[in-house]
Formats: structure tokens, sequence, C-alpha cells
């Protein structure tokens, strides 16, 4: 696997000049047995959307800690803008923002109060952070309720005032932890509108963890499937969905005592068939046109289509080929746990 | 470009930078909620009013109070022995003096006491990693947190001092530099207390646990002081408890400096044994607390 990683990585990235993130056999090991983190490596060039895609507890959450200073490695580092995250964590943080998985802003504090709070973390004068402040309020839209407590908040307007705070360093690489966590269909809709709208304003790198599959297919110029603290794969979102092996083609016939298969695979386009049946399992490089020319040759033949259906890969089916089926037993941790039904709770308010 | 490069040079990279709105957070909390602030005060308030008056040990040798059958002690002679008694025991007039003294004391230790809560939230909703994704100094952050607890515990100790007063505080020694003087030895117990505390929550996630650490110290840091009894008259095994218990100094300050009582010990050890307590905590807990806040 780590062969493999190489030569994507060097296939892919060499080219590009500037690299915002690069991870170098970067492993965290908790109580000196929990391998969180178990020497992964990988490249972010700069203004790339980059994601992290993986099942709780595979170490997505502990290497955003390390990447933004929270967690020390316990071996191997990282480049972050230029500064390594070990010899140099102060320039890191001065060149990062970060937008929590919780919701962390202050409800006893307004909107406005927070973001303020946020800016002097940083050390930003207040004349600056006053107007950075009132610009972020109306990107978001919280301009209305910038003066109300947080605690007063929906989910959605919490996590739009996240994303205010994170951005009032004006940073060039922005980390996102689950942005769209327990949020409603409109919400989650309109949290990516608001993030799209924040990166183009201010070019940005985004570096975000999502449970939500078809957010990270729409959002990612890359992506990285990691399981068990190892990157599994990684690559844009169609070259993960090609390396499936195409489209996939299930067909049922009336005939059901004869074997088609090998009729099947004389289409141009099929790659493989398999039969259960009477139903078959065409993988095909191109579905939209080999499922027509599928059922014609079958009908020339005297044969009945009788039904047929075609599936694009989804972003869904390289995560479960990667990932596995199974439900995870052991689930999050017992803290990672309450905090997020506490997150999930707020977010519904 | 051009402002984005003056913007940067005004950055505050101050190593402190951060302290003072990281403080003012917290205070916020406090005194936007005024009903939580007078809610903190009932409490000593019950002390002073209910407590306080209700112990009325002068009452007891007052003339009339009692006799010795067969004797025939007049009425005078019996009401100086009590005064004298009252001196020598609490070295002021009434008792309600010397419990509301220490009573400054006391609101200052259940201040402290609550340093550590705050930052055991802070960890259990996320505000902790944050913070530690900032570039703000790590000892910045207990930093803020015990200096938010001193500000609010002195606050609290002057408005018992002030409701003290109202209540009928023997004012007879009082002076400036008498009441100026306490305040500093309260700053240096709440100093140390503090530190103390927020260094035994810095790894702490669970708020259960550090409510069971306050009510486990609590009461035996109050009643093996001199806060509300004279510790000469205490049992010799309970003695040198008292003597290490920093309330115990803070509390003799403000009785010599305030009641005009004779001390426990001199004014100048007792300043020197809280100056040392709260220099030792407050750098243990910054380097505890720089140490520990991360893995």
């Amino acid at each position: 696997m780590s062969l493999a990683l190489e030569s994507v990585s060097e296939t892919n990235y060499e080219s590009k000049a500037t690299n915002i993130v690069s991870v170098r056999n970067l492993s965290k090991i908790f109580n000196g047995k929990v391998k969180a983190v178990d020497n992964i490596s990988f490249n972010v060039p700069e203004g790339e959307t980059f994601g992290f895609l993986g099942p709780n507890g595979a170490g997505k959450s502990t290497t955003i800690h390390m990447l933004t200073t929270v967690l020390k490695p316990t071996s191997g580092t990282a480049e972050i803008c230029g500064y390594d995250i070990t010899k140099n964590p102060g320039a890191v943080r001065r060149s990062i923002g970060v937008v929590p998985q919780e919701y962390t802003a202050d409800e006893d504090l307004t909107g406005y109060e927070n973001i303020m709070l946020c800016a002097d973390f940083y050390g930003i004068p207040r004349d600056i952070s006053k107007q950075r402040a009132q610009e972020l309020l109306s990107l978001v839209e919280l301009h209305d309720a910038a003066k109300r407590k947080v605690e007063t908040y929906s989910g959605g307007m919490r996590r739009r005032l996240e994303l205010a705070c994170g951005l009032v360093s004006r940073p060039k690489l922005l980390f996102l932890d689950e942005p769209t966590l327990g949020l409603d269909v409109q919400t989650r809709v309109a949290i990516w509108n608001y993030i799209r709208k924040l990166k183009t304003e201010y070019h940005m790198t985004l570096f975000m963890t999502t449970h939500y599959l078809e957010e990270a297919d729409a959002a990612c110029d890359k992506i990285a499937i990691i399981d068990h603290g190892q990157i599994l794969t990684i690559g844009t979102p169609s070259e993960l969905k090609a390396a499936l092996g195409g489209d996939v083609i299930q067909l049922g016939v009336k005939e059901t005592e004869l074997d088609l298969s090998s009729l099947i695979s004389q289409v141009k386009y099929v790659k493989s068939v398999s039969r259960s049946d009477s139903s078959y399992r065409v993988k095909a490089t191109s579905g939209e046109e080999a499922a027509p020319a599928i059922i014609e040759l079958l009908r020339n033949r005297g044969y009945h289509v009788t039904r047929i259906s075609l599936t694009k890969p989804s972003i869904d089916e390289v995560y479960l080929e990667y990932t596995g089926r199974s439900i995870r037993e052991e689930g999050p941790g017992e803290d990672q746990a309450t905090t997020m039904m506490r997150t999930m709770k707020r977010a519904r308010r | 470009m051009k402002t984005q490069l003056t913007e940067n040079t005004r950055i505050n990279t101050s190593p402190l930078h951060g302290l003072l709105p990281l403080t003012n957070r917290e205070l916020k909390k406090w005194y936007k909620a005024p009903v939580i602030l007078l809610m903190s005060m009932i409490q000593p308030i019950i002390w002073l009013a209910l407590f306080g008056k209700s112990m009325n040990f002068g009452a007891i040798f007052t003339a009339g109070a009692f006799n010795i059958p067969g004797l025939n002690i007049p009425k005078a002679v019996l009401n100086s022995i009590s005064q004298q008694l009252m001196l020598s025991t609490f070295g002021t007039h009434d008792y309600f003096s010397f419990l509301a003294v220490g009573m400054l004391s006391f609101v200052a230790l259940f201040t402290a006491m609550y340093s550590g809560m705050s930052i055991v939230w802070d960890r259990r909703l996320g505000f902790l990693n944050k913070l530690l994704s900032t570039p703000l100094a790590r000892g910045v952050i207990p930093m803020a947190k015990v200096l938010s607890s001193v500000i609010r515990g002195l606050t609290q100790s002057a408005v018992v001092f002030v409701i003290a007063v109202l209540l009928g505080l023997d004012l007879s020694h009082i002076t400036l530099l008498g009441v100026i003087g306490t305040f500093v030895a309260l700053f240096l117990m709440l100093l140390g207390l503090s530190s103390l505390f927020v260094m035994l929550a810095i790894r702490s996630k669970s708020w259960e646990s550090q409510m069971a650490i306050m009510n486990l110290l609590n009461l035996p840091l109050l009643f093996a002081s001199n806060a509300l009894f004279p510790a000469k008259f205490m049992p010799s095994w309970l003695q040198p408890i008292v003597r290490i218990n920093p309330i115990s100094y803070a509390t003799d300050i403000a009785r010599q400096l305030l009641l005009g009582a004779p001390g426990m010990a001199s004014l100048t050890f007792d300043f020197m044994y809280l100056a040392a307590f709260a220099a030792c905590l407050s750098v243990l807990g910054m380097y505890m607390s720089w140490k520990f806040l991360t893995k």
C-alpha cells in the first residue's frame, strides 16, 4: 500500500511547486500502544480543497489535531505553510484557521464579542479586527444577530459563527472538522455555499473531514480515505471512482436456465460479467453505451430482458470498497461520543 | 497587498497577548449575570448575619446571664471579666467582628475553588482545543483563569467587608493602611489557591470529580483554620495543620490589621508565609499547566 501511495504522490504532486501541507511519516501512539495514526504521508497543493474521509476512530481528528499543533506527534512531522509543526508551532498557528467539530463559541457572549475574542487570540489590532468582524458577519449573514447572545443561536447560525471565527486571522489554510455535522439538509447546503464563497473571497486552501460522502464528492479536489490510522487511497473523486472498474449494469433475463455470460462479455465496453441465476452483474467502462448494446444483442438472439438498471459508481462505493461494509462495533471513544452528542444536540436547536 | 503588509507588522506577538481578553471573557460571564453574582453572595451573608450574630458569646458572661450560687459577685466585676475573656479569646469585644474578618478569607477560598471548574468546561466543550490552535502562549491560558479568579475573589471579599461594616463590624481600630494590607494578604492567598485549583483541574474532563475535590477540601480547609475559632484553643494535634493552612495566615493578618487583635504570628512572618505560598504555587501551577495542557 505504501508503495502505491508513493507512486501516486510522485505522478500527481511533484509537478506542482507549492504544497501548503506536506506530511511526512506522521504517527501518533496514545499511551504507548494505541496507534491512532500510523506513519502517514501526503501533500496538499495550495488552493486545493482536500477531504479526509474515514469511519469513526479512523484517525481523522487525531491527524487534524497534530496538524493544528494541538497534539504533538509521536514520530514524523509535517510542514504547514512552510513551517514545521514540531519545530515552529507558533508560526504554524499564526498561518492557519481552525473550525472545530464542536460548537466552541462562548454561549454567554454575543456573536460579535466571540469574533473579537478570537481576533485577540491572534493579536490583531482592534481597529482591524473591528472592520474584519463586520465584514465577516455580513459574509455569513449574521449581522442582525451580532448583538445577541450565542445561546439564542440555531445550529446553522452557530456553524456560520464558527466559520467567521476561524477566518478572522485571514488564514492561508483553513481546517474544517465535520463542518456540517448534525445539520439539516437545507442548512448543510447553505453552509457549503458560505464555505465556497469564503474560499474564493480569501483564496484559501481547505483541509476538511466529513461523514457526508456526497459533500466530499461535490466539494473536494482530492480525497484521502483513512482507516485504522493509515491512508488507504488518495486521489481526485473521479480517479477514485474510475479505479473501482467503472459502471455497474444489473440485468435480468427470462431464460433462467441458460448462462449468457460469454455472450454479454462480447459487447463493447463490457469488462466483466458475473451471473447469479437469472440476473447478471456487468461492469462496463461506459455504462450508458453498453446497456442499450446488451439489450439489442440479447433481443436479436431471441432472449428476453426483463429488467435493467445502471449504477454510476459513487464515492459511497469507493468508501465502502476500502473501509468495508461491516458496522464498527467499537464506534467512537467515550469522549468523542459525548462531544458528538452535544454537538448534535446543539445543532438541532 | 500593501495594507496586508502593514497589518502584519502591527500584529501583537508578545507572549502575553490575549491574557487580558481571555481574563475579560471569564469575568464577563460573572458580571453580566447579576443574579448569579447575588446568589453567590447569599451564603457569606447568611454566615455573617445568622451564624455571626447568633453565636453571641459575649452575652454568656454578661451581668445577669449567670451567677454562682453562694457567691455574690458584683455586676461590674462580671462585666469586666466578660470583656477580658472575650478580648483574650477572640482579640475583640464581640464574636461577630471576629467571624466577619474570618469570612473575608472564607469567601476568597470559595471563589478560588471554582477557578478549576471553568477549565474543565473549556476542555469538554472543545474551547480549549480551539485556544491551543491559536498563537496564544500556553501559559496564558491558566494565567487568565488564575487572574480572573483573583479579581473575582477580591471583589467578593470587598462586598463581604462592606456588608460586615453595615452589620456592625467593630471599627475602632480600622485604618486605610490596614484595609489595604488585608487585601494584599487576600490577593496573595487567592493567587496561590487559584493556581492550585487550576493545576488540579488541568487534565480533568469531568466536572463531577472537580466538584468532589471541592467538597472534599472546602470544609476541612475552613475548620482547620482560625477563621471560625482562635487557633490557640484548638487541640494540639490540630494546631500544626492550622499553622500550615494559608487561610489562617490571611485571617491572622486581617485580624491584626482590622481589629488590632494579637496575632498567631508576627505580621512580617504572616506576609512572608503567604508570599512564599503564592510564589511557589503560581510558579508550579504555570509550569504544570504549560506541561500538561497537551498530551
